[in-house]
């Protein structure tokens, strides 16, 4: 089917100005991957699944310019812990920031560089081609296609120390591509962190593949730019009795749409899918999450929370879909919005679509003000009326932030949050 | 320690007068209670002199140790040494009562010009208290009254006070929604914080909560009024009797 004039002039100018990466092993999938692309065009904005958040800044031919935030006033996230730390500097590998690339436990390489006979080339862009069905993502089969560098990570047992990705902006107008791949082998255990705001237009597409009894952690800590825009995806597979978990905390950002499409294809299996994000003025975020539960008694839970102030606009689309056979499904999805002021605004679009009989499924969508009663019980406690506020959205977004397993990670969650809140206090 | 002067009050929303002239003096170091029935303006004192929203004082004054508490933030009169304990303690998902119990012990100290408590001794500080009503450590870390049953928010609400060491504490129908163990719990509490200066301004519908915590002077509060003051007889008087007879009377 041919696609509609606005859309195919917009797809072949995008194309034309970007060129297929030599790519060795993964020239196939890109190659696929590009053709997907031609076939599908690019998110337009009449699309349903574009419905909330307009596209055009993420497609256009070049990035938007965005300036660089340098921060003075606060810690490298992260900074302070002991990990793997890999840098990205406008999404260009950085040799000499970034530890050597070893690890117990793991290999890690990167996709620009890795040899011509490679583990990663039966996963390189499968999760993501799996994940455009039901619902089409251009975007993601783009970066599978264009993808200029990212990590192949293949964990062999259990990692103690995370792998970090810091991502860091350094030019107003870059644009980076990246595209990781991640196999946890039976039985391993893997925390993989980001931080860092990448570039000032980014599209990241993260492919995870957990087998059997492994688990996989993520927490990720998007910066805080005003100006930069993101398009990201996280792709799953789950096996029989594994895990994942993630997590990300957004503080400001002009746009931003984090897709996570996660398959459960093995019994027992469990996801949890989290976000909270800090939104103020010219602020978009947009959370898109499909969950498919294609295995016997698994468990998924997708937790988001926004707090949305002078004029910010939250998205939340979720969708569960239970495929039938999956009986004993445990699905579970909330989305709640904490508007400080009346400027702005909460959307959100929950889906459910079960074909089994035997299933437990639920979920909910809140917007809402401070609670004035708890403010007042705090401030008659003497916890001056700033204070309480904070206290009080930092307990509104405190069911996503639990969903990380590491407590010291939680608090450096919280304590970033808190410095966002005592920054717009002045 | 506490005086209110002819305080007149009206709800904000609506054009209605419910405390219309109260006069009150609770000395230091007393206790005080303030009888009456439903809709005569208890509750809204209480909460007039906290400080909530939704009500303007149209006249008359309301002094702590001499400070107009009415201009106050309040916070500001927390720290100055007011507390109420609520007639329905608030439930607060998310913040943990610990957390709770240290930034408020904290913030006032701070607001004082004082030393804040270091954790370890915060920490030693509570664990006795709480025992003492109690609380166990369980209670401690969940979250402000979340999933309390009412016995447990009351006790709650008494150790705040103890950690928080007021001068003047208000407690608005602390016995309300109490079995006898429990009611009996927290009068001890309170009672264990008679004495040292501290005062008491005590609201309760039925006398049952004076033979636990036992009053110096009784009020009985109609129609925004004080209309009778005595001692604890009258809160006897009002068990056997009612308040339909001392309505009357002041009619």
């Amino acid at each position: 089917m041919a696609l509609p004039q606005v859309k195919q002039t917009a797809t072949d100018a995008r194309l034309a100005a970007l060129s297929l990466p030599e790519g060795g092993w993964s020239r196939p999938a890109r190659e696929s991957a590009l053709a997907r692309v031609q076939a599908m065009g690019l998110p337009g904005g009449r699309d349903e699944y574009w419905k909330y958040t307009r596209p055009d800044t993420l497609t256009a031919v070049e990035a938007p310019s965005a300036a660089v935030l340098n921060v003075t006033d606060e810690a490298p996230v992260f900074g302070a812990r002991d990990r793997l730390k890999v840098v990205f500097v406008d999404g260009v590998f950085s040799a000499e920031e970034s530890d050597e690339l070893a690890l117990e436990g793991l290999t890690i390489e990167r996709l620009a560089e890795a040899s011509d006979i490679h583990w990663a080339k039966d996963l390189y862009g499968t999760l993501e081609t799996n994940g455009q069905t039901p619902v089409e993502r251009p975007l993601a089969a783009l970066n599978t296609a264009f993808a200029t560098d990212g990590l192949l990570i293949r964990v062999t047992g259990k990692v103690e120390k995370p792998v970090h990705l810091l991502y860091r902006h350094e030019s107003d107008s870059s644009d980076a591509i990246l595209h990781h791949v991640v196999k946890v082998e039976e039985g391993g255990d893997v925390t993989l962190l980001e931080s860092g705001p990448a570039a000032a237009r980014f599209n990241k597409v993260i492919e995870v593949d957990v087998a059997d009894g492994a688990g996989f952690h993520h927490v990720r800590v998007q910066g805080r730019d005003h100006e930069r825009r993101a398009a990201t995806h996280i792709f799953g597979r789950l096996g029989t009795e594994s895990t994942f978990k993630t997590f990300t905390l957004t503080v400001n950002g002009v746009l931003t749409r984090n897709e996570a499409v996660i398959e459960l294809t093995g019994d027992d299996a469990a996801v949890h899918i989290a976000g909270a994000c800090m939104g103020d003025g010219d602020f978009h975020h947009d959370d898109t999450v499909f969950v498919t539960h294609d295995a016997v008694n698994c468990e998924s839970r997708q937790i988001f929370k926004k707090v949305l102030r002078n004029g910010a606009t939250g998205v939340f689309q979720g969708k569960i879909l239970v495929k039938p056979g999956a009986q004993k499904t445990d699905g579970y999805q909330i989305s709640q919005s904490l508007l400080l002021d009346e400027d702005s605004q909460f959307l959100a679009k929950p889906e459910l679509e079960i074909y089994a009989d035997d299933v437990a499924c639920s979920h909910g969508s809140t917007s809402g003000a401070i609670d004035e009663d708890g403010l007042f019980y705090l401030r008659a406690r003497g916890v001056p009326r700033g204070t309480a506020e904070d206290l009080l959205t930092i307990a509104f977004i405190a069911e996503a932030v639990q969903e990380v397993e590491d407590e010291s990670i939680q608090e450096e969650i919280n304590e970033l949050v808190a410095a966002w809140l005592g920054r717009r206090r002045g | 320690m506490l005086e209110i002067k002819n305080l007149q009050v009206k709800l904000e929303e609506e054009d209605k007068q419910i405390l219309k002239g109260v006069d009150l003096t609770v000395e230091a170091g007393k206790v005080h209670a303030i009888m009456g029935p439903n809709g005569s303006g208890k509750s809204t004192l209480s909460y007039v002199l906290s400080g909530k929203d939704g009500y303007e004082v149209t006249g008359g004054a309301a002094t702590l140790e001499g400070q107009d508490i009415l201009e106050m933030e309040p916070e500001e009169r927390a720290a100055a040494g007011l507390f109420l304990a609520f007639q329905y303690p608030v439930e607060i998902p998310g913040v943990g009562n610990m957390t709770f119990l240290r930034t408020a012990v904290n913030a006032q100290r701070k607001a004082r010009g004082e030393e804040e408590m270091s954790s370890t001794e915060f920490l030693k500080v509570v664990r006795e208290k709480a025992k003492s009503l109690k609380i166990d450590a369980e209670m401690l870390k969940r979250p402000v009254n979340v999933g309390f049953s009412g016995g447990e928010k009351k006790r709650n609400e008494i150790l705040q006070m103890a950690m928080l060491e007021p001068k003047m504490c208000i407690l608005d129908e602390t016995d309300s929604g109490l079995d006898v163990d429990a009611m009996k719990l927290v009068a001890d509490g309170v009672n264990a914080l008679r004495g040292e200066g501290r005062s008491f301004l005590v609201i309760t519908h039925y006398q049952r909560l004076l033979d636990h915590i036992k009053p110096d002077v009784v009020h009985i509060m109609a129609n925004g009024r004080i209309i009778k003051t005595g001692g604890p007889e009258l809160a006897l008087e009002v068990e056997n009797n009612g308040y339909a007879d001392l309505i009357e009377e002041e009619a």
